[in-house]
């Protein structure tokens, strides 16, 4: 891929298969610099202690999903330039178009092949 | 309960479990449920809510599950432990909503729950109406697994 592996991805699931499903594809992919939360409240613990350039996360999620974790980030100035793709298996037009609306950079319905993911990332970070 | 509902799910489980686990699987005959026994070992139940109500189920045996996640993390698994349950939870949020992309574009759509995993020989699966339950089962290589529908 033509674009730099070595940028610091972080990776929600509230499953934990999920997340290592996606680390796996990501390893695939050439990122190895990868941290993971497992809600969007955990999430932003992270974003609060370290410096993160990719967000991945799922959208349905308890405690805080995806949505709002997007919402949380585009709504803070220190987080709000950090490309956010949405991995999630609500591939309904009206999510689609809500998590848009939010200022999602992507949207990958889950289940999902390296090749998919990839390509996404590249539109994303490319 | 409408019998449009069923094909989704059967597509879409064909569908998930050949991208996530590369395992080809196929349908058998569908048939009315008439006790609440899971079939399987370890399942997955989602609730589903919209202009009509119901439940969807996934139910693995022990060694068909063993086998998909094995194939899904490419390493051998030998236990049931909790990251099964979280596979078969994923799995079932996985052909949901495939199932209502599909369901969606025949003017049905419907929101989904988080699944509930329950483990343990012959545990209960409870579906939210009092509809029949569509029973799917599944083969694939040397076992199966079954799906359950149902839908006021």
């Amino acid at each position: 891929m033509a674009i730099d592996t070595s940028i610091k991805v972080l990776v929600v699931d509230d499953f934990a298969t999920m997340r290592r499903i996606v680390k796996d594809v990501l390893k695939q992919l050439g990122f190895d610099n990868i941290v993971e939360a497992g809600d969007g409240s955990a999430a932003l613990d992270v974003l609060k202690k370290e410096k993160v350039d990719l967000i991945v996360s799922d959208w349905n999620m308890p405690k805080m999903t995806g949505l709002e974790l997007l919402k949380a980030v585009r709504a803070d100035d220190n987080l709000k330039g950090i490309p956010f793709v949405m991995v999630t298996a609500e591939g309904q037009k009206d999510n689609v178009i809500e998590a848009v609306k939010v200022g999602v950079s992507n949207y990958i319905v889950k289940p999902f092949t390296p090749g998919t993911f990839g390509e996404k990332l590249e539109k994303v970070l490319g | 309960m409408d019998v449009q509902f069923i094909n989704p799910f059967m597509a879409a489980t064909v569908h998930v479990l050949k991208t996530i686990a590369r395992t080809d699987v196929s349908a058998g005959k569908p048939y009315i449920k008439k006790d609440n026994i899971a079939r399987g070992d370890v399942s997955a139940v989602i609730g589903l809510t919209g202009n009509v109500s119901g439940t969807i189920a996934v139910s693995f045996t022990e060694k068909s599950i063993l086998a998909i996640v094995s194939s899904m993390f490419g390493e051998k698994v030998s236990d049931l432990n909790d990251e099964i349950g979280d596979a078969v939870g994923e799995i079932a949020n996985m052909i949901s909503g495939q199932a209502r992309q599909a369901l969606e574009k025949m003017g049905r759509p419907l929101q989904a729950a988080i699944p509930t995993v329950i483990t343990g020989k012959g545990h209960r699966i409870t579906h939210i109406t009092s509809e029949p339950i569509i029973a799917i089962p599944f083969l694939m290589e040397n076992d199966g697994f079954t799906i359950e529908v149902c839908f006021e």
